[in-house]
């Protein structure tokens, strides 16, 4: 297929490689180094999608980022992705692409109806339309809403794509490539600083690969070439295309979103689709341009009305017409730039001003080329429906405000310049309060908040030489601060012609019995009757307008919409525009994918995997692992075809019978060390720590200073100045950081040292009645006797060459030994264990069998620790010493802890003694109460007990202790059970705790 | 991200810190006598300053060492950073 509208011997695009692409499921052909939009443009497609709200007509109104229409849905190597620029997407072969927001078709697009009923649809049409009656909302509003609305389909796939995230440090980071940004970096790099330069298209250059300049004897195009190979060269600069800076945060951190991999057909192999900077710079050079804005016109949202840069830059970089009868509007130079290229291909524009008889170079030079200009003329209204057909135009008088005798001018496309605003986004995200620029009309930074300087056209500088003189000297001064060279640059001599002062003029009056929509915000379809209603209806501050009408809130947040906005509000108000004020500039500048955000931390690198030094034993056993915080934990060992039910009720039955071998390596351990070590177990323990004798270990629970408690665990003496403490797998980190908390800031005085010690350990528990006779045979030069190493006691051992830590600690309520070795002996212990204590029948457990245990001997774990109990609510108030003073003890005389109903744990037994009780169900005295039935207490954790083969829960129950033998009921609703149940105590198996001590 | 000076590390990224809350909270000394209110203060009742604070951070992910921070709680601005023992000024 033939592509009409492109130029044969212009653009900057490679016309050596031909590709085909498709979209609507049509096939058309563009070039390499096109984008999605200046391909479809050159094949004469400019219907591209559909309105938000009334699904009028849409087409390309933009070149890049500020594109406001044409977004589209892309498809690429098997995935889809919303929410595609088709003006920033570069064409690769096999590219396809899909319209959005219409239904069923961008030709025929129901939706398109709301246009014809704008009754429903006026300012605030969310909130009034939809609120009334309440019952439509789910049935009529909400469905029709969801249908019409939305920029595309998000993919429910698994995105296979890699996304990266990299931190950077350096001295200038640039935003931008264009004339200032190259200046700026040129120097900086020269004086040796470390120079990033971030460009968020393809190509460098910005505005002189489109503008009609010389530099130094050559073309904008080349000087920008040379430079940026030069730059490219230097070790001491990093140079990204295709890299949007997109976000200024606190304490000059930028965040950039690299697009590495989107402008090919696939992403190749070890590379990553996308890659997100984070850059800490010195100091920040914003050269990020400004925005051309358009007038304000009847139907000025018909597809072919666009930006008249727009349209130079499709002519200049891509060789592509925007159409063959264009009409330039203008209120400034800038438009016959755009007419100028037009003429210079053969294309005769013709050039509507609004001023009257202005004279400068450049329009000299459009007079000299004999083209069209009618001066004091402005387009009332485009005419046509999907594409521009004609345009009614008119002469306007001085003041503005009366239109002369209506003519029709026949014209394939509108290209409108309202002037230019600088793009101040990311200055004004640093915090920087931006100030009013009266001969420009528009917004730049103010004072620097940051490390910032904004240069050139963002800044509101509009000549070029102006621009490189003053980002040459900034990026010199800024480089010498940092790096004390000083290289001096020769400044080129700079070629341009001369333009004169633009028109304050940015709307066009109504003609008399017209309503033309004259639109605001292309995006969202805000007019500038939408904003006339909101002033009526006393919406006042610009923020609430803004929310009001949805003015500048869709995903090109405004950019070329603000400030057309706000002069409207300026003129209804009377006020002048910076006492309106703009809303606030908010990161994202451009939409950034989720990818890119969350990086490579999806699914298992969402967090670490730690495993412990017998994981691989555990896998050649058929393990079946669990995550337990960072920590993969066998929860049983499967054998045969036995469930989880089957393998954990086995585990715990052999450790209740012979003896079982779990690995417990994942417990927190602390080492701590110095002569005030016993002090400081004093004060974070709640009981007594002082008379603890070597060799020794004690059980002890430490609160918060609001008397919750925070962990519990065993601590041992292992020398006379040093101690090991283990704690909980899940609080390790947080009580490490409680003790250092202490230790620096609170009793500074105290010489101690603590250090975490978790990973150093590989440790085994022995659990059951014939653990000591397996002890003895892993040690027998040790006496693991009842006398020699008592319950609480602790050795150390020799086991088979390698020096092992035995504690006498139980959890399971069993006889029971915990042995550590150093971790790199932690598999040799284990397959030892297994080895040595086959023949008493012993049987490795997982954390499943190990709940179990612990659940039916009623010790409490993280489900009862859970932030929200005292210690008397576990049962635990034995352990609260009254001689000393301890962390939280102070809190533990609050009224609501001293209660004479105060919750305390329980046993709970169904009496059917047969059905399971969810984890999380509630206590009630009567299931058939009415709601909400007052609630006693809850099921903390629940087991299938092994000794007495039933089920078996704890729970924390309001008045626990004067409970036992009470009827009541479980309920979950969630899994819609009702259990009658009775309350029995928490200490199921060996009340009296014979078994640790035999 | 705030860019915070570990007295003892440099400058360092605020993803290597943990924030502490209030620094100028003192801990009643053990064993003293108090009020249930002077308690209520120390355990619950912050200020919820506009402007400068003094605040704790932890350089969790460094050397691990507590230290004090002087930050504007609306600006982000870091004035002064002090290690765990330098008393506030
Ligand atoms: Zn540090």
């Amino acid at each position: 297929m033939t592509q009409a509208f492109r130029l044969e011997n212009v653009g900057l695009i490679n016309r050596n490689k031909k590709l085909s692409f498709k979209f609507n499921g049509k096939n058309y052909h563009g070039y390499e180094g096109d984008t999605l939009a200046s391909a479809l443009i050159a094949n004469g497609v400019h219907l591209v999608g559909r309105s938000f709200k009334y699904h009028r007509p849409r087409g390309f109104f933009g070149a890049g980022v500020d594109e406001p229409y044409a977004i589209v849905q892309l498809y690429r190597n098997g995935e889809t992705e919303p929410n595609i620029k088709a003006t920033e997407q570069e064409l690769f072969e096999g590219l396809e692409a899909k319209s959005v927001n219409c239904w069923p078709s961008v030709n025929f697009d129901i939706g398109a109806i709301n246009n014809f009923l704008k009754i429903f649809l006026p300012a605030g049409f969310y909130y009034k339309t939809f609120m009334w009656p309440k019952s439509f909302w789910y049935k009529v509003y909400e469905p029709f809403i969801r249908k019409a609305a939305g920029l595309g389909v998000a993919s429910i796939k698994h995105d296979k794509e890699r996304y990266e995230h990299k931190y950077e440090y350096c001295d200038l980071l640039i935003t931008g490539s264009g004339p200032s940004g190259l200046a700026s970096a040129y120097a900086a790099a020269k004086n040796g600083a470390r120079v990033i330069l971030a460009e968020d298209k393809s190509r460098f250059g910005g505005t002189l690969l489109t503008s009609d300049v010389n530099i130094g004897n050559q073309s904008g195009k080349e000087w920008a070439d040379g430079i940026i190979s030069e730059l490219k060269e230097m070790p001491n600069v990093t140079v990204k295309n295709r890299s949007q800076v997109f976000g200024y945060y606190d304490h000059n951190m930028l965040v950039m979103s690299e697009r590495i991999s989107d402008h090919l057909p696939e992403t190749k192999k070890f590379h990553p689709k996308q890659r997100l900077w984070y850059i800490r710079a010195k100091e920040v050079l914003i050269s990020s341009g400004s925005i051309e804005r358009p007038i304000v016109f009847g139907n000025n949202d018909t597809p072919g009305v666009m930006l008249s840069s727009a349209a130079k830059e499709y002519l200049k970089v891509y060789g592509v017409l925007v159409g063959k009868n264009p009409l330039i509007f203008t209120n400034n130079d800038s438009g016959y730039e755009t007419a100028i290229e037009f003429k210079k291909n053969g294309i005769d524009p013709v050039i509507l001003d609004t001023r009257n008889d202005p004279n400068s170079e450049i329009i000299d030079e459009a007079k000299n080329l004999g083209i069209d200009i009618k001066f004091s003329y402005v387009v009332v209204a485009a005419q046509g429906y999907k594409k521009v057909k004609s345009a009614d135009i008119a002469k306007i008088s001085e003041d503005k405000e009366q239109l002369g005798k209506i003519e029709n001018i026949k014209c394939d496309c509108i290209c409108v310049s309202g002037f230019w605003t600088p793009t101040i986004h990311l200055a004004s995200q640093s915090g920087n309060k931006s100030k009013f620029k009266e001969d420009i009309d528009a917004f730049i930074p103010g004072i620097s908040k940051q490390n910032e300087t904004t240069l050139g056209a963002a800044n509101g500088v509009y000549t070029l030489d102006q621009t490189l003189k003053s980002s040459f000297e900034t990026g010199q001064k800024l480089s010498k601060e940092i790096t004390n060279n000083d290289n001096k640059i020769s400044f080129p001599n700079v070629v341009e012609k001369k333009s004169t002062v633009h028109d304050k003029f940015w709307c066009v009056p109504l003609p008399k019995g017209k309503n033309y929509k004259r639109f605001l915000d292309f995006q969202n379809d805000v007019a500038v009757s939408d904003i006339e209603i909101a002033l009526k209806e006393g919406y006042r501050s610009i923020e609430h307008v803004k929310r009001y009408t949805t003015l500048g809130m869709a995903t090109d947040q405004g950019k070329t919409s603000n400030l057309n906005g706000l002069q409207l509000v300026s003129k209804i108000e009377n006020k002048v525009v910076p006492a309106v004020g703009h809303t606030t500039f908010r990161p994202p500048y451009t939409p950034v994918s989720i990818g890119a955000i969350v990086g490579r931390e999806v699914g298992k690198h969402s967090k670490p995997t730690r495993k412990s030094p017998m994981h691989t034993w555990h896998e050649k056993n058929n393990a079946v692992f669990v995550d337990a915080g960072v920590w993969l934990r066998p929860r049983y060992y499967k054998r045969g075809n036995e469930n989880l039910f089957e393998a954990s009720k086995r585990e715990a039955k052999n450790v209740r019978t012979n003896v079982g071998v779990c690995d417990v390596t994942t417990l927190g351990k602390i080492d701590i060390k110095g002569p005030d070590a016993a002090e400081l177990l004093n004060r974070v323990y709640t009981n007594a720590w002082l008379k603890l004798p070597v060799g020794k270990a004690r059980y002890g629970v430490m609160l918060r200073e609001d008397g919750i408690v925070m962990d519990d665990g065993t601590t041992t003496r292992i020398s006379e100045n040093h101690y090991h403490m283990t704690t909980t797998t899940a609080q390790a980190a947080n009580v490490l950081s409680h003790l250092e908390y202490y230790l620096q800031l609170v009793w500074p005085e105290l010489n101690v040292n603590v250090v975490s010690t978790t990973e150093q350990w590989a440790g085994a528990a022995i659990a059951g009645p014939k653990s000591r006779d397996l002890l003895q045979k892993l040690f027998p030069n040790s006496d693991v006797s009842n006398e020699g190493l008592p319950f609480m006691g602790y050795i150390e051992g020799d086991l088979f060459g390698v020096k092992a830590k035995i504690f006498r600690i139980s959890f399971s309520g069993e006889l029971a030994y915990e042995i550590n070795v150093e971790s790199d002996n932690g598999n040799f212990m284990w397959e030892k264990i297994m080895e040595v204590g086959q023949e008493f029948e012993i049987q490795p457990y997982g954390t499943e069998a190990l709940s179990t245990l612990r659940i039916e001997m009623g010790h409490v774990a993280g489900s009862e620790l859970d932030g929200r109990t005292i210690p008397y609510d576990n049962s635990l108030e034995g352990l609260l010493s009254k001689k000393k003073d301890f962390i939280g003890k102070r809190s533990l005389t609050r009224k609501a802890f001293t209660a004479d109903d105060r919750q305390k744990i329980v046993g709970v037994v169904p009496l059917d003694k047969k059905t399971s009780i969810p984890e999380g169900s509630h206590l009630v005295k009567d299931s058939n109460a009415p709601l909400p039935n007052p609630k006693l207490g809850y099921i903390s954790a629940s087991c299938w007990s092994v000794e007495y083969d039933n089920p078996f829960s704890l729970a924390i129950l309001k008045d626990g202790k004067n409970m036992i033998g009470e009827k009541l009921f479980v309920m979950s609703p969630l899994k819609n059970k009702v259990i009658p149940v009775e309350i029995v105590s928490s200490h199921y198996v060996d009340p009296k705790g014979e078994r640790v001590r035999s | 991200m705030l860019h915070i000076k570990c007295p003892h590390c440099g400058m360092r990224s605020q993803n290597e810190f943990s924030y502490g809350g209030d620094a100028t909270v003192k801990r009643p000394e053990l064993g003293k006598e108090i009020s249930d209110q002077e308690w209520n203060d120390f355990v619950y009742n912050r200020k919820s300053l506009r402007g400068k604070h003094w605040e704790l951070w932890q350089h969790i992910s460094g050397c691990r060492q507590w230290i004090k921070v002087e930050r504007d709680t609306a600006s982000h601005e870091i004035f002064k950073t002090l290690k765990a023992d330098q008393e506030i000024s």
